[in-house]
């Protein structure tokens, strides 16, 4: 194992370990919120927040987080900061918190939240722990902000609530609903997949036919 | 084949730090510790979050009334108490039926609005609209609460021109499809793709109207609403009057 450079933590997860496109860890909001792009701003910045939070308390705690309990622990730490998100929000910005409904609520049952504490805020100075969280939470935010927005313009017309397709434009009203979700990411999928044969052809060609460098995790 | 790779067997992070087995009491310890710690934090920040969420609950509700009744001069909420309307309820009001009645600036009222919740195509709607007793016309309607498709049911919120439609309009109001709709005074035109979203504010508002008929028209032709003495201090004593834009 090779031990990573910060800028390497920063980086990582914002597009070679996208959560989203390579991990596709987080699909569950990926798929049911992203049907406008404020919505999926709003998602994408909550679960940075919570992201970050659970990181930072988790990489400084975990000198006394028995490891029998470690999983627990850090559940709890992301429920609390999922609840405290939740009474900001409503608090703060009452009408992105009605827009979310009980999808703000559903960021402690991420995976991706979790599997970052457990591969890498549970085993790194805080430091690090930020930038690893910075990074991942950047590219959930950019995964759910691309998606949002190619199933606003298509399904609704607009974007940001602004339209920019003419009224000669018929949305495909089923973009924003939830097949739309599967069609966008399976797209998406396909297109980043595409684009990094491509890259991997070019520095060596025809030694892996089929060959795509990073991996994509299960479940 | 691809290289397939766990997310959680991070590339360069060293496995966690060997410890020996804890005992049960330091388990037990550390998670009610830590319980704990979450516990006064979640009631810190709700204790700082309720008056606000309360405040911006009370301007909603500020604002829909004066929405849906055309900007009353002022409005006060009135109790239903074992049947009829009554501005002075002689129990307590926490669990009693409410609607809201707005006056002009003579002090003549204007409309009542009420809040009624049902279900719609995904969860329950929750919506405010105005009545007049006088001539049974519903005068506006505003979605509170719903989670409706988004981009589709939504547009029950988002609609202008279905929202226009509840604008003077008979009651009860008749829902009927796009190109279909004839002059009558009682017809909401719904909106295509939202059709039983649509329909369910209609029948929201009908079951409403159905349920108070009796007490609202008894409440509007009493001296009680209409006397200019009785609204130049509307229900004072209780505390719940309104001025407009003042909650």
């Amino acid at each position: 194992m090779r031990a990573t450079t910060p800028r390497e933590d920063l980086l990582r997860g914002i597009w070679r370990e996208n959560p989203v496109l390579v991990q596709l860890l987080g699909l569950c909001p990926a798929l049911a919120v992203t049907n406008t792009v404020a919505n999926s701003l709003a998602m994408g910045i909550a679960t940075f927040f919570v992201l970050l939070g659970s990181s930072v308390l988790v990489s400084s705690l975990k000198r006394w987080i028995p490891k029998e309990v470690r999983i627990s622990a850090y559940i709890l730490i992301i429920a609390t900061f999922v609840t405290i998100a939740d009474l900001v929000l409503n608090a703060v910005v009452p009408d992105i918190h009605k827009a979310l409904g009980a999808f703000i609520a559903l960021i402690v049952v991420n995976c991706m939240i979790l599997g970052r504490q457990e591969a890498f805020a549970s085993r790194r100075p805080v430091g690090r722990a930020i930038l690893d969280a910075v990074g991942t939470g950047f590219g959930f935010l950019i995964a759910l902000t691309l998606m949002g927005s190619f199933r606003e313009v298509l399904g609704n017309g607009t974007f940001l609530g602004v339209r920019v397709l003419g009224e000669a434009f018929e949305p495909w009203i089923i973009m924003i609903l939830p097949p739309g979700g599967f069609f966008t990411l399976g797209v998406i999928l396909l297109a980043f997949g595409w684009w990094k044969e491509r890259k991997v052809e070019q520095v060596r060609p025809r030694r892996w036919p089929h060959g795509v460098t990073t991996g994509v995790g299960g479940a | 084949m691809s290289e397939h790779k766990l997310p959680m067997a991070e590339s360069g992070a060293p496995p966690p730090p060997v410890q020996v087995e804890s005992s049960s009491v330091r388990l037990v310890g550390t998670l009610a510790a830590a319980g704990a710690i979450a516990g006064l934090a979640i009631v810190l920040v709700f204790q700082w979050a309720r008056p606000r969420i309360e405040e911006h609950q009370a301007r909603v509700l500020a604002e829909a009334v004066t929405e849906v009744l055309g900007g009353p001069e002022r409005w006060q909420t009135v109790f239903l108490e074992s049947g009829s309307l009554t501005t002075a309820p002689s129990a307590d009001t926490a669990g009693l039926d409410r609607v809201y009645v707005g006056y002009d600036v003579n002090g003549d009222p204007v409309g009542i609005a009420l809040v009624a919740a049902e279900a719609g195509f995904q969860d329950v709607i929750r919506l405010i609209f105005g009545y007049d007793p006088g001539s049974g016309d519903v005068l506006g309607m505003k979605v509170l609460e719903s989670k409706e498709t988004p981009g589709l049911g939504d547009k029950i919120e988002k609609d202008s021109a279905f929202i226009g439609e509840f604008a003077e309009v008979g009651s009860p109001i008749r829902g009927v499809k796009k190109g279909r709709a004839t002059d009558a005074h009682e017809e909401v035109v719904m909106i295509t793709g939202a059709t039983i979203s649509s329909r369910a504010v209609i029948d929201i508002i009908n079951h409403r109207l159905d349920a108070l008929r009796d007490p609202l028209g008894r409440f509007w032709s009493s001296p009680r609403a209409l006397g200019a003495a009785d609204a130049a201090s509307p229900a004072r004593a209780s505390g719940s009057t309104s001025t407009r834009g003042g909650a």
